[in-house]
């Protein structure tokens, strides 16, 4: 599995995208100890002018290469925790729906649909609004809002591999319905969760920078969204201001979306099958 | 016969979940911190106890829970969404002024993103491997990983300042009083823009998912079947693999929508576009949540609209739907 | 004359595939006017043979070498464009799976008139004739309704006709048909071989007919050709390689078959260990607001008895009811009424919880192997939950289950490795000492050696024959394939729609059936005259 996903070259280049941020996030605090507030020069000083300053400042003089760099932060810590806590609502819904059928099935399923039909950005912003922009609503908001679909898929999922005749052994063996679900059934539902989770993260982090964008992020965090928010204005005379947070946005989503598909290859081969005929 | 019962227990299933809505709305009205009263009356500086006293009778606040929640479901029911008292209009009447726009946008930005992202995807999938097929599948994950809100306003700074081709932001030119042709001539020039930043991120989902779509339809049985038959690769691409493959596509598409939506308020914000999301943008600098609210109960209507529309297309291509029960 | 003459053809596989080549240095010559077989289990190449005259090989698998001469020119050099105005018109095929074979969004006759579309023939009203001419030639019912019908709204059998009618269209000179009937019922599949042979002697075209069921070949065969790995072993006129194989591959293929050779009778025994009285099992669909409920009954009012050491054979058809019947019995599936007596315990009766203590009294042995494991769990895993699960202490569970893999021919060190490890006939040996390790009073083999190659097959069915003898077993042996059930069973149980048309000692059933369906059936096993001969002679 490994072996495949290591080919493939998009995949490795997400990696290496991917770890390239988690890094800069992580040593954000030792490359610029003043914090991403600090005013430290005129405001205003385009990029590549002065060597401190390769991103140049913003509307305040505060250094733009600090501000992406506790940005990435913000958006990782975001993207992850708020996907957690939608697999943690998606799984065990979809998996209950998938594996007991009938009404439990029929409820969960109405409860899923009536929320993937609730225009998902827009119940965010409601959502953010009404409970104060902070981390935690912010990450509350956005899992709330990014559920539905893993509850789909691990319902299709559980459905699938409930008809298969392993299942019946292990009922025939006398193992109850719950342990069945937990060892037999779910284990064979990781890799397409694991997929759809790298691909949410992506999905979240984009979510997260439009929610700081209408200016609905955390006052205390800096974020990309944010950024490229108050720069919005000023963005006839400073256009750098908008433009570097947003390659940052595309270089960390599309680093997920380049490994949440080399998984998808690796992990769900639809060549393998073909191997026995 | 069957199709008309079908679309009207289709229809009866939409209101039903239009009315959860504004169940749900009631207790998000309700959760908010504070007061509901103050909450309503909102910041906009009317908070006086006078006032306060008036909008708990008006909104019945000193009734039981449930008589409340069951007013305001009958009131939405009636299309009373509320008062803004930032705005001193009705809710409904603020929205009805913005829906046109609204829907404009995201009608154009649907139909571009969709037509092109489903002849794009055949075009990428009909060259699999070749160079062009990369090209094409690396644009869209680059499009799909591209925030709208960016994209709408790298476009501003390309086309409106440095090229000065369109127009950066509005509906129309203020002041200019076209008429006619001329108008319509002008507000699309406004369009373009908008239609176009808010379209890129859909056409590249649908791309995706055509061209997936394709590839995968095109191992079936019955497209060897075609081959056999002595079907040229053209023909089997339009006649069975296209026909089988676009199913899917018009499902997403109407899954899709409630994002279409949610994008409108970051494009409308950006390019002043005078929608119901530029009017959720302003009620939330304003904590107006009685126009929040109501801006989306509406789009969340339209959204449930793009379904039951797509659920009827997807009857209509599809016989086996029909017989399938 | 030869219609078709395939020389020195060798077909190679991509990179990481188990072998180079999926055919290597191929002769064949498939003449006018007759039906030539190429049989061979899977791998053997036949099916990447037929693909390869089409030009219809999968991605990475490329002709390495050779000439198939048609009609005075080589089909596998042809420029694309030439291929594709042979294919269907000179040479058409069809397929194994009628139920996915044909477009689900289009109706039958514009499938069928696409074949003149194809190759610009004649105008839309002509094509529309002709297709409904198509559609009377094959023989399907009702030509005005199928014409406008959708292919789910037609059974296996209707689809396959109807890709016939497609493939017989512009009267190609040679018909390619690749498993055409092993997706379908025996006595469909007779009928379908009987059109074919029909069409043959209406049209004089050759036939290529590619199969893994030498009962197929003696039906309809005047040539056979038998490949294996990718080689052809042996060739001849049908009646001479049937009846003289000369090739040691061939003669334990044919011995592998199950002919119509009964084993002796054993005497009857009379403890039950299984005791079905009046089990009922009703399945209703649809029934929503606006649709009227339709309820079939897949096991309607049945009893019956296995004995203890008895093998009791459950034959019929698909839609019969024997495996609904054999689900019931295991409870997978909880039946609507009547009773299933297992050692003096009603299990049909019991609560979940009881049930589950109980289970272990009937095991099953599955069909599919590569379903019936899990692939994330290891082999020990598989063959110890049970048991632990019942009390029994891990350390003698995994003994036991070491015992039981030696046993059934694997090997203790199988028990630490994953399923994907295995071939399908090791899964199925897997699987009968996950049921054994159950200490079960009754096993259900559900159609437990169809999916296998007939060689596999037969080293399963030995593998039971064996196991039964050492552990006295009791199984209910549900099956399709007569030939398989009278291998290996005593008695034999017919069902048909739900119901128990018959029930009789093998003997019984095949000397001297009672029941017209019985009669019927029997009549439908491919090569059966074949099979007598052969146990007269």
């Amino acid at each position: 599995m490994w072996k495949r996903f290591s080919s493939n070259i998009g995949a490795m280049v997400g990696v290496v995208l991917l770890l390239a941020v988690i890094v800069i996030a992580v040593i954000a605090p030792m490359l610029y100890p003043g914090g991403p507030w600090q005013m430290v020069q005129r405001p205003f000083l385009p990029p590549f002018a002065q060597d401190a300053y390769p991103f140049g400042t913003d509307t305040l003089g505060r250094n733009v290469a600090a501000q992406l760099a506790y940005g990435a932060q913000v958006s990782l810590l975001v993207g992850l925790v708020s996907t957690l806590v939608a697999l943690l609502i998606g799984v065990p819904l979809g998996a209950l729906a998938g594996f007991y059928g009938g009404m439990v099935d029929e409820g969960a399923m109405r409860f899923t649909e009536f929320f993937q039909t609730i225009p998902n950005f827009a119940l965010a912003i409601v959502l953010v609004a009404i409970f104060q922009p902070n981390l935690t609503s912010i990450i509350l908001a956005i899992a709330i809002v990014s559920w539905p679909p893993v509850a789909r898929l691990v319902r299709a999922e559980v459905m699938s591999v409930r008809k298969r005749e392993f299942v019946d052994a292990a009922t025939l063996a006398g193992l109850s319905k719950p342990r069945i679900l937990v060892t037999q059934v779910l284990p064979n539902t990781v890799s397409p969760i694991i997929v759809m989770a790298s691909l949410m993260v992506a999905t979240a982090i984009l979510l997260e920078s439009s929610l700081s964008f209408l200016g609905l992020g955390d006052p205390n965090a800096m974020s990309w969204g944010y950024m490229i928010g108050a720069a919005r204005t000023v963005i006839r005379s400073a256009w750098w201001l908008s433009f570097f947070p947003g390659v940052a946005i595309i270089i960390t989503v599309l680093a997920l979306n380049l490994i949440g598909e080399g998984l998808n290859d690796a992990l769900n081969p639809h060549l393998s099958r073909k191997g026995r005929a | 016969m069957d199709i008309l019962i079908a679309i009207l227990s289709r229809v009866a299933k939409a209101a039903v979940t239009l009315l959860a809505i504004a169940v749900l709305n009631f207790f998000l009205l309700h959760a908010a911190p504070g007061d509901p009263a103050v909450v309503l009356a909102g910041e906009a500086g009317a908070a006086d106890e006078q006032m306060i006293a008036q909008l708990r009778e008006r909104f019945g606040l000193d009734q039981p829970f449930y008589l409340q929640l069951g007013k305001y479901v009958w009131g939405i029911v009636q299309f009373d969404l509320g008062y803004s008292f930032r705005q001193g209009m009705p809710v409904s009447q603020l929205i009805a002024e913005r829906l046109p726009a609204t829907l404009l946008l995201t009608m154009t930005a649907f139909f571009i993103s969709l037509g092109l992202g489903i002849w794009l995807g055949v075009a990428a999938s009909a060259r699999v491997g070749k160079a062009s097929d990369s090209l094409l599948t690396t644009l869209a994950l680059l499009f799909y990983a591209t925030p709208l809100y960016w994209a709408a306003l790298m476009a501003v700074l390309v086309f409106s300042v440095w090229l000065g081709w369109l127009p950066a932001f509005g509906f129309e030119t203020v002041g200019a009083d076209y008429t006619g042709m001329a108008r319509i001539l002008d507000i699309g020039r406004h369009l373009v823009l908008p239609a176009m930043t808010l379209g890129l991120f859909f056409m590249a989902v649908y791309m995706r998912m055509t061209r997936a779509s394709m590839l995968e339809v095109s191992q079936l049985d019955f497209v060897k079947t075609a081959k056999a038959k002595g079907l040229g690769g053209a023909a089997i691409r339009r006649r069975h693999i296209l026909r089988n493959a676009i199913l899917p596509v018009v499902t997403l598409a109407g899954l899709q929508a409630g994002q279409l939506v949610g994008g409108a308020v970051l494009t409308e914000t950006v390019f002043a576009w005078p929608g119901i999301g530029r009017l959720m943008f302003e009620s939330l600098a304003a904590r107006d949540y009685n126009t929040i609210l109501g801006v989306f109960i509406v789009s969340a209507a339209m959204v449930i609209l793009f379904n039951v529309i797509t659920d009827i297309v997807y009857r209509i291509v599809d016989p086996r739907i029909g017989a399938r029960a | 004359m030869s219609t078709l003459v395939i020389d020195n053809l060798s077909i190679g596989l991509p990179e990481g595939a188990d072998r180079r080549f999926a055919v290597k240095d191929m002769d064949m010559a498939i003449e006018m006017g007759q039906i030539t077989c190429v049989v061979g289990e899977s791998g053997s190449g036949k099916s990447m043979t037929a693909n390869a005259l089409m030009g219809l090989l999968p991605p990475g698998v490329t002709v390495e070498a050779g000439k198939a001469v048609f009609n005075g020119e080589d089909v596998l050099s042809l420029p694309e464009a030439r291929k594709q105005a042979l294919r269907g018109a000179e040479i058409a095929m069809i397929f194994q799976e009628p139920m996915t074979a044909l477009n689900p969004l289009m109706r039958i006759g514009e499938q069928i008139s696409e074949v003149f579309a194809a190759h610009d023939l004649y105008t839309p009203s002509q094509r529309r004739e002709k297709a409904l001419h198509l559609i009377r030639e094959v023989g399907l019912p009702d030509p005005e309704k199928i014409i406008r019908a959708y292919p789910f709204q037609l059974s296996g059998g209707q689809r396959q006709r109807a890709m016939i009618a497609m493939a017989l269209a512009l009267e190609p000179k040679l018909l390619i048909a690749d498993e055409p009937t092993t997706a379908l019922d025996v006595t469909t599949q007779a009928q379908i071989l009987k059109l074919i042979l029909d069409l043959r002697d209406k049209h004089g075209m050759a036939v290529m007919f590619i199969t893994h069921d030498f009962g197929v070949v003696a039906e309809i065969a005047d040539h056979v050709i038998v490949m294996r790995e990718g080689k052809v072993v042996e060739r001849g006129r049908a009646a001479e390689v049937l009846g003289n194989p000369q090739h040691d591959y061939t003669k334990r293929l044919l011995d592998a078959i199950p002919t119509g050779k009964l084993p002796k009778a054993r005497p009857p025994r009379d403890v039950p260990a299984l005791e079905i009285r009046g089990l009922r099992k009703i399945y209703r669909t649809g029934g929503g607001l606006f649709k009227p409920v339709r309820e079939v009954r897949a096991v309607d009012d049945v009893s019956l008895t296995v004995a203890r050491g008895e093998v009791l054979g459950l034959v019929g058809e698909s839609g019969s009811g024997k495996s609904t019947l054999g689900r019931t019995a295991v409870r997978l599936v909880t039946p609507d009424g009547g009773q299933v007596m297992v050692g003096g315990t009603d299990l049909a009766a019991l609560s979940d919880e009881e049930l589950r203590k109980e289970r272990h009294k009937v095991q099953m042995v599955f069909q599919d192997p590569y379903a019936s494991l899990n692939p994330r769990q290891r082999i020990m895993g598989a063959l110890t939950a049970g048991p632990i699960t019942n009390g029994v202490p891990r350390a003698k569970a995994q003994e036991r289950a070491r015992e039981l893999l030696e046993i059934v021919g694997l090997g203790a060190e199988a028990a630490t490795r994953y399923p994907h490890e295995f071939s399908g006939g090791q899964r199925q040996r897997i699987g009968i000492a996950r049921a054994l390790a159950m200490d079960p009073e009754l096993i259900i083999a559900d159609e437990a050696v169809s999916a296998l190659d007939v060689s596999i097959q037969a080293q399963v069915l030995d593998l039971l024959r064996d196991l039964r003898e050492r552990f006295d077993l009791s199984i209910l042996f549900i099956t399709h394939d007569l030939r398989v059930a009278a291998q290996l069973c005593d008695r034999i149980a017919v069902m048909q729609k739900g119901k128990l048309v018959e029930i009789g000692t093998v003997h019984d059933i095949f000397l001297s059936p009672q029941q017209a369906y019985t009669r019927q059936l029997l009549a439908a096993v491919p090569g059966a005259d074949w099979a007598k001969e052969n146990v007269d002679a």
